[in-house]
């Protein structure tokens, strides 16, 4: 797998700062230097980790949730992910890659 | 040491006779095994550091030391235990300074045992750092703790599976908060330090190009430097595909032909690069990833339903974009009212306890004695200045505790972050300052969290500006004596805004200027609420008032001495008759001579060559400030003590407009000696101290000239 590639089916990726709170979504790719790329994957932030909108703040920081475990990132940040949203119906069982 | 003791050690492993017999010293003896703590922040590592340690846990270091890791020993079954905590970390790729020092760590100390603490709620992403460790060849004990909430949540672990897939590594479930699993852990740790229970050492791989690029750059490395090891070197070609900076610095210094080596790596990145569209650290990251979670997909034989938590519920309020500012400043309304009104009685108490000890010690011996003047004027009169402000210096502590180990404090940087960008900063700044106002010295050890060097420069520079508690007595002696009863509290608080305010300026303009650049993103995980344990709390709190009452027992006594000396001496030769006598006798000594030589810098700014002398003491530490005018004024005065000798003489000789001066020039300007020595500990280089201590100094003569200038012509007493 490499880290850009999603399904072919997928749909179109889009920023995450634009995705509403409690929407699903799984995380395509992350535009920035190698160095931050890095830690973000050490926290679990990696191609095709499924993360959860917990609180979109507009301007503000912007929460997402993996799991049990919650990450706020800054506005900057949010729009440097990309993401393809997912169905929100499929909420809670752990899905298996 | 008992043969019930004993029996704990047996391992559970069959590879017990395999221990040659040869290595269990003689009955009696003790066995030393060192032992490191790793783990992720918020995996509960230092509660279970304490539990482990009990009471033995002594403090890190302190100014001129660059790590802070705290140690303990434990004697468990025959076997001394050095445990040491090191820093709560998400990898060993020293992205922070707290990972370059847990690295540092393990790769130099080379410890027997590492014991991972990871949360079993989280164990993918635990484990990632295990994997690390593992990398790193060091036997392992897994600590699989919070295991009581998995369970509660609805986890189920297969622990044998797990042991193994990470080369038969043991482990032990615990609840650190209860103590549960406490003597397992003991007891393997026990079993791998003296080598009784073996490891086998599972390779990660990083698939077929990434392995092969890394055993030929091992291979090199081999070739070139006989002294690595196999696993050393594979481990070096690892972190040179990782382009990791400290590792490359390393290899320079140490491999005869880094140059070619170096090159090497490049080549191997560019085509690794080329082949899989993204840099190589990314990718063996997601690889390191893949074995975790295909570990996780194993040993997790139940995963619940993730659901809204009680956190997310409580974070729905205090996170709220309308809600959440308001309760934050309340919050911090709350510390600090706690600050001062509990701590007023403590205090009080204290100052009596030092005014008996002067009253008796000083009447152990006749006037004029010399050995009287030093114990008196210049050690309890030093210390006690000090000492006396612990209350309230530990209560904001043990609250600033209680906020962090609740899991507020992260709230707080995500509310103020928004804030804190405007002057080019981020929430997690925040932190450290709010711990400024207590001392600034464990306040710059905590700017390590923050990851990149500019925003931890750029705070460390203007958080002496965080109003700390040793210039609280300066407040309390100045606007005591000088303001009416209905404005002391205006102008304390104003003294606290208007250090905010200027750190906040300054840390806009470094930004804008030596430290320029886009802002770091942010990125920070929001630990879940816990109720804060009391034992962690008085540890926690207590560790930071430690720091700021050895700092009395230390530097403070000996500047004390030092300054009491330079008050006294030299004599002047004809001695006049009485309070002539003694203010000949200050001018004349050296402290006088010096402050006399800087009048005319600093009459424009209303002091005159005693408030100098006692600048003097500033400069070492602030609260010597107001030891020093006791000194200088005591010194002074009569003899026979009024009941507020100190405050009269003030009265006397100045006015409202330069005490506010005093108050602001204390405030902006000479960083305190131990800050000095941190930041130069921390930021690598004594250029950074210096800059700070010339650059804060300069800005609080300016501002304290125009306040004071202006303030005399419009006419201020």
């Amino acid at each position: 797998m490499t880290p850009t590639a999603h399904h072919p089916k997928a749909p179109e990726p889009v920023i995450l700062a634009s995705l509403p709170d409690g929407s699903r979504a799984r995380l395509v790719q992350v535009e920035g230097g190698a160095a931050l790329r890095a830690r973000l994957v050490a926290m679990g932030l990696r191609p095709g980790a499924e993360v959860h909108v917990v609180h979109n703040g507009g301007r503000g920081p912007f929460v997402m949730a993996m799991d049990d475990c919650r990450i706020v990132i800054g506005r900057g940040m949010a729009h440097r992910i990309r993401v393809e949203p997912l169905e929100p119906a499929a909420s809670g069982a752990r899905r298996r890659r | 040491m008992t043969i019930t003791a004993e029996s704990h050690a047996q391992p559970e492993g069959t590879r017990a006779s395999a221990a040659p017999a040869s290595a269990r010293p003689p009955r009696g003896a003790v066995r030393l095994v060192r032992v490191a703590l790793a783990g992720r922040p918020n995996s509960g590592k230092t509660t279970l550091f304490n539990r482990l340690t009990g009471a033995s846990q002594h403090v890190g270091n302190y100014p001129g030391v660059t790590i802070e890791k705290k140690e303990g020993v434990r004697v468990h079954a025959g076997t001394r235990l050095s445990l040491v905590d090191l820093p709560g970390t998400y990898s060993l790729a020293a992205y922070s300074v707290d990972e370059q020092v847990a690295r540092d760590f393990l790769i130099e100390e080379h410890p027997d045992v590492v014991v991972c603490v990871v949360d079993a709620t989280n164990l993918e992403r635990n484990l990632y750092l295990v994997v690390q460790l593992m990398e790193l060849g060091l036997p392992l004990v897994l600590a699989l703790n919070m295991s009581d909430v998995a369970a509660e949540r609805g986890y189920r672990f297969d622990l044998a599976t797990l042991s193994r897939l990470l080369g038969d590594v043991p482990v032990v479930p615990t609840v650190a908060s209860r103590g549960d699993g406490a003597m397992e852990l003991l007891d393997a740790v026990v079993a791998v330090g003296l080598g009784e229970r073996a490891q086998r050492h599972v390779p990660i791989a990083y698939g077929a190009e990434v392995d092969a690029e890394i055993e030929r750059l091992a291979a090199a490395l081999e070739a070139d430097a006989a002294l690595l090891a196999p696993r050393q070197s594979r481990w070096v070609a690892l972190k040179l595909l990782e382009n990791d900076p400290a590792v490359r610095r390393q290899v320079t210094r140490v491999v005869p032909r880094a140059a070619d080596i170096l090159a090497a790596a490049d080549a191997a990145a560019a085509r690794l690069h080329g082949l899989f569209r993204d840099e190589p650290e990314v990718v063996i990251a997601d690889r390191r990833y893949g074995f975790a979670s295909g570990a996780c997909r194993e040993v997790i034989l139940r995963t619940p339903e993730s659901r809204r938590t009680r956190s997310d519920q409580v974070d729905a309020i205090v996170a709220h974009p309308l809600l959440g500012l308001p309760i934050f400043l309340g919050l911090l309304y709350l510390v600090f009212t706690a600050t001062f009104r509990l701590g007023e009685y403590p205090v009080d108490g204290i100052h009596h306890l030092f005014h008996w000890l002067s009253g008796t010690v000083g009447g152990l011996w006749p006037a004029g004695s010399a050995l009287k003047s030093l114990l008196v004027d210049g050690v309890i009169g030093g210390v006690g200045g000090v000492v006396a402000f612990l209350p309230n210096v530990l209560i904001l502590f043990l609250a600033i505790a209680v906020l962090e180990d609740s899991g507020y404090m992260a709230r707080a940087a995500f509310i103020v972050d928004r804030w804190m960008h405007r002057i080019g900063l981020h929430g997690k700044s925040f932190i450290p300052m709010l711990i400024g106002f207590g001392c600034t010295v464990p306040a710059i050890m905590a700017t390590r969290i923050l990851e990149s060097r500019r925003d931890r420069l750029t705070t460390m520079l203007v958080l002496p500006l965080m109003s700390c508690g040793a210039r609280l007595p300066i407040y309390v002696l100045l606007v005591g004596v000088f303001f009416a009863p209905q404005w002391q509290a205006p102008v304390m608080w104003g003294m606290y805004l208007v250090g905010v305010v200027a750190a906040l300026v300054l840390a806009k303009l470094l930004r804008a200027t030596l430290f320029r650049g886009e802002d770091e993103p942010f990125v920070m995980e929001l630990p879940p609420y816990r109720v804060p344990t009391l034992k962690g709390v008085l540890l926690h709190g207590g560790r930071r008032g430690w720091m700021y009452l050895r700092k009395a027992g230390t530097i403070i006594l000996g500047v004390s001495i030092c300054l009491w000396a330079l008050t006294s001496y030299p004599k002047p030769p004809a001695a006049a008759p009485g309070a002539a006598r003694q203010a000949v006798a200050l001018e004349y000594s050296a402290a006088g001579r010096i402050g006399k030589a800087l009048e005319p810098v600093m009459a424009p700014v209303g002091f005159d060559w005693k408030i100098n002398t006692a600048l003097l003491g500033a400069v070492a530490a602030k609260e010597l400030f107001v030891a020093q005018m006791g000194i200088v004024h005591a010194l002074d005065a009569a003899d026979d003590r009024e009941p507020d000798p100190l405050g009269d003489a003030l009265r006397r000789q100045y006015t409202p407009r330069q005490a506010l001066a005093i108050m602001l020039f204390c405030l902006l300007g000479l960083p305190c000696a131990a800050t000095v020595a941190v930041v130069r500990a921390e930021s690598g280089s004594w250029r950074w101290a210096a800059l700070q201590w010339a650059g804060l100094t300069l800005m609080a003569y300016l501002v304290v000239l125009l306040v004071y200038q202006v303030g005399g012509l419009m006419g201020f007493a």
